[in-house]
C-alpha cells in the first residue's frame, strides 16, 4: 500500500493531473441532487464509453466495403473469438443509449434544468441527443443487410423531396448517383470517425457546463428562477446543505451506471447480435426493410399522414422540431421550474411519449403494408366454404388467386390496408360490391381490367355470403326488406 | 496580471516592427496552407454531388427472354460500377413486354420512398411492402401514398437485344 502510494506521488508530482481531477470530484453539490432522477446522465456517458470500446473492437475486423462487409459480420458472429458478443453488446448498448439518453432530457426538462443559466448546457445536450440518433442510423447502415440496403433508398427517397438541391442531397447522401461502392464507405466514416468525434467534443462541453454552473438543484413549487438572484441562491444553497459530489452524489450514480450495463450485458448474452439479415443483394426482392425501434415512429409517420401533407412534414417538421428543442431554454429560461407547476410542459412531454410510442407500436405491426404472402400462406375459414354453391366457392378461389387476402381479412388473418371481409355483405350491397371490385376507391385499386366478368360475378356471390348469422344482408332504402335473403 | 501586461503580450505588435514582420509572415503562410489544403478537400467533398448523374445504355439480354404480355424482373449491372460494389452493382427492374418491340422498363423503387415493389401477375399489379403503395401493370399508380406512378427506365429494341439506360437511383428529384 505504501509503495502505491509513493509510485502515485511520483507520477503526481511530475503530471499533476490528480489535483486537477480531484476538484471536480470533490466539488460541492446540492444535497437534493443525490437522487435516482439524476442518474441517467452519467448512465448515458458509461453507455457511450462503453460503445467506444466496443465499437473499436468491431471496427479490427469488419470490412466497409460492400462485397465483403457482409462476409466479415458473419465472421464477427461465427468465428471471431467473441465476436459474437462484442456485436450483441454494441447493438443492446446503442438501443439502451438511445433509450436512456431519452429518460435523461425528460428528466432534466421536468426537472427545468434548461432554464437559466444552464441553457446552453440544453442546447448541447439537444446536439448531443441528434449525433446519438446519427450514430443509431449511421450503424444500422453499417450492418450491410438488405434492411440497410433498401433504408438508404428509403433515406435517398427523402433527401430527392427536398427543392431544388434533392439530386445533390442524394448524391451527397449515397456518394453518388446509386447504392454502390462508396456508400458504404462514407456511413462508416461518418459513424467511426465524424460524428463520435464530434460527440466526444459536446460530451466535454457538456459535462464542463455542468461543473460550471453547478448540476440543477431539486426544484421547489413556487421557488421561481430569476436572473438577478438565482446563482447567489444557488451557491449559498451549496454552501449552507451541499454535498461533496463524490462520494455522497456520485454513489446512486455508481450503482445506476452499473444496472445499465450490466443490464445491456445481461441482453447482449440472452439475445446475441442483431443480423446481418438477408444477404445486400438487390435483386432479391422480396424483403420488407424496417428500421431499428428508434426510427419505427418516422416509419410508421410515412405511412399514415395524407399525402398531400407529407412532402411538408418531411422537409419542415425535422428542422421545427430541432428548431424548437434548441430554441425552448431562450423562450421558457425562467420561473417556474417544478413540474408540479407547469402543467403545459407536463402534457406536452405526455403528448410526445404517447405519439411517439403509439406511431412505434403501430410501425411494429405495420397494419398498412399489404401481407405479401397472404394470397399463398393463409387458409379460407372452413364456415366461409360449407354448403356453399359451386359459384360462391369458384367466387372463394378468385378471392384468394386474385391477392384480395394480402389488404382484406378473412377470419382475423390476413392484411389490414382494407377493411375486413367477414361481415362485408351486411355492409355493401351486391351492386355496390361490384363497382367496388371494378372500379376501386377509398383507397382500393380498380379490377375492372384484372377480372373476367365470370371473375367478378362468382367473387361477388361469394362475398354476399360473408355475413355473420342472423344479421340482415345490406339493401338499398327503396328495397323492400325480404325476410331470409 | 495586471491589465497593461495582458495588452502587451497578447496585442499583435506594430506592423512596422520586425516582429509585425514575423506575425504577418506567419498568417499569410498559414493561409496560404490552408487554402492549400481546404480547396482539394472541399473539391473531393462535394465531387461526387456536383457530378452529372450518369447514365448509360445496357442491355438486359434478348429479347426472347421477356414474353409478350408478362412482365418479369430482370437485373443489370451498374455500368458505372467500382471494382469493390460486389452484389450492389446488380440492380433489378421490373420490364413490362405489352408486344413486338412496345416494352415498359419500371424502375424496382417504388415512388414512394424507394421500396422494392413486388409484381403479382394474378392480379396485375405491384405492391410495395413497405407503406402499401400499389400500382397498376402500367405502372400508374392504384393506392396508397405514392405521389405518382412507378419510375420508367429509357430503353431501346437493337441487335435483338433489349437495351436500358440505367445507372441511377430513381427519385422524385430524379426520375431516370
Amino acid at each position: 500500500m505504501a509503495r502505491l502510494r509513493s509510485i502515485g506521488n511520483w507520477f503526481e508530482e511530475r503530471t499533476g493531473l490528480g489535483a486537477i481531477v480531484a476538484v471536480p470530484m470533490a466539488h460541492r453539490v446540492p444535497r437534493s441532487t443525490a437522487s435516482w432522477a439524476y442518474v441517467f446522465g452519467s448512465a448515458t456517458l458509461i453507455l457511450f464509453v462503453l460503445q467506444i470500446a466496443t465499437g473499436i473492437c468491431l471496427a479490427l475486423v469488419y470490412v466497409p466495403s460492400p462485397d465483403q462487409a457482409y462476409e466479415s459480420l458473419e465472421y464477427l458472429n461465427y468465428q471471431a473469438a467473441f465476436g459474437w458478443y462484442l456485436r450483441a453488446v454494441h447493438f443492446w448498448g446503442s438501443n439502451a443509449m438511445v433509450l436512456v439518453m431519452t429518460l435523461h432530457m425528460l428528466q432534466v426538462f421536468l426537472w427545468g434544468a434548461h432554464k437559466y443559466p444552464r441553457e446552453l448546457t440544453w442546447v448541447a445536450g439537444v446536439l448531443l441527443f441528434l449525433c446519438t440518433l446519427g450514430m443509431a442510423f449511421t450503424g444500422q447502415i453499417l450492418r450491410w443487410d438488405q434492411d440497410a440496403y433498401w433504408g438508404l433508398g428509403i433515406g435517398a427517397s427523402i433527401a430527392a423531396r427536398a427543392p431544388y438541391v434533392g439530386s445533390e442531397l442524394v448524391q451527397a447522401l449515397l456518394g453518388g448517383p446509386i447504392v454502390a461502392g462508396r456508400t458504404l464507405s462514407r456511413f462508416f466514416t461518418l459513424h467511426v470517425f465524424v460524428v463520435p468525434g464530434v460527440l466526444i467534443g459536446l460530451v466535454g462541453l457538456h459535462l464542463w457546463l455542468v461543473l460550471r454552473l453547478g448540476i440543477n438543484e431539486w426544484p421547489m413549487p413556487g421557488r421561481l428562477v430569476d436572473r438577478e438572484t438565482y446563482r447567489a441562491r444557488y451557491e449559498a444553497e451549496v454552501e449552507k446543505d451541499g454535498v461533496a459530489f463524490f462520494p455522497d452524489a456520485a454513489r446512486k450514480d455508481m450503482v445506476g451506471m452499473g444496472v445499465v450495463v450490466l443490464a445491456v450485458l445481461l441482453c447482449a448474452a440472452l439475445f446475441g447480435p442483431n443480423g446481418p439479415h438477408g444477404v445486400p443483394n438487390p435483386t432479391l426482392i422480396d424483403t420488407a426493410p424496417k428500421p431499428d425501434f428508434y426510427f419505427l415512429a418516422l416509419y410508421a409517420l410515412f405511412a399514415l399522414v395524407p399525402p398531400w401533407i407529407e412532402e411538408a412534414i418531411l422537409l419542415v417538421g425535422p428542422p421545427v422540431a430541432i428548431g424548437l428543442l434548441l430554441a425552448l431554454p431562450f423562450f421558457v429560461g425562467t420561473g417556474e421550474k417544478s413540474w408540479k407547476r407547469r402543467p403545459v410542459a407536463v402534457l406536452g412531454v405526455l403528448l410526445i411519449v404517447l405519439t411517439v410510442v403509439t406511431l412505434a407500436s403501430l410501425g411494429l405491426v405495420v397494419p398498412w403494408s399489404p401481407v405479401m404472402d397472404g394470397w399463398t400462406g393463409l387458409s379460407t375459414p372452413p364456415r366461409y366454404v360449407t354448403g356453399r354453391t359451386p359459384l360462391e366457392l369458384q367466387g372463394a378461389l378468385v378471392l384468394q388467386n386474385k391477392q384480395c387476402r394480402n389488404c382484406h381479412a378473412l377470419g382475423g388473418e390476413g392484411g389490414q390496408r382494407g377493411p375486413t371481409l367477414d361481415g362485408v355483405a351486411t355492409r355493401l350491397t351486391q351492386d355496390q360490391l361490384i363497382r367496388q371490385v371494378l372500379q376501386g376507391g377509398g383507397n382500393m385499386p380498380a379490377y375492372g381490367k384484372n377480372l373476367t366478368p365470370a371473375e367478378v360475378t362468382a367473387v361477388v356471390a361469394f362475398m354476399q355470403t360473408l355475413r355473420p348469422n342472423n344479421q340482415p344482408a345490406a339493401r338499398t332504402a327503396t328495397e323492400p326488406a325480404t325476410p331470409g335473403r | 496580471m495586471c491589465s497593461s501586461e495582458l495588452d502587451a503580450t497578447t496585442l499583435p505588435p506594430p506592423a512596422t516592427s520586425r516582429r509585425g514582420f514575423l506575425f504577418t509572415l506567419g498568417l499569410a503562410l498559414n493561409g496560404i496552407a490552408a487554402a492549400l489544403v481546404g480547396i482539394p478537400v472541399i473539391g473531393y467533398l462535394v465531387g461526387p454531388v456536383r457530378r452529372r448523374a450518369e447514365q448509360a445504355w445496357i442491355s438486359l439480354g434478348p429479347l426472347r427472354n421477356f414474353p409478350e404480355g408478362q412482365t418479369r424482373l430482370a437485373t443489370y449491372e451498374n455500368p458505372f460500377r467500382v471494382a469493390w460494389d460486389g452484389a450492389t452493382a446488380n440492380i433489378p427492374c421490373w420490364v413490362r413486354r405489352m408486344s413486338g418491340e412496345q416494352f415498359q422498363i419500371f424502375a424496382i423503387n417504388c415512388a414512394h420512398l424507394g421500396c422494392a415493389v413486388r409484381w403479382f401477375a394474378q392480379s396485375r399489379l405491384f405492391m410495395c411492402p413497405c407503406h402499401g403503395g400499389v400500382y397498376y401493370e402500367d405502372g400508374s399508380r392504384a393506392s396508397g401514398p405514392p405521389p405518382r406512378g412507378l419510375f420508367e427506365y429509357q430503353y431501346q429494341v437493337r441487335d435483338g437485344q433489349l437495351w436500358v439506360r440505367g445507372g441511377q437511383i430513381p427519385t422524385l428529384a430524379g426520375p431516370v
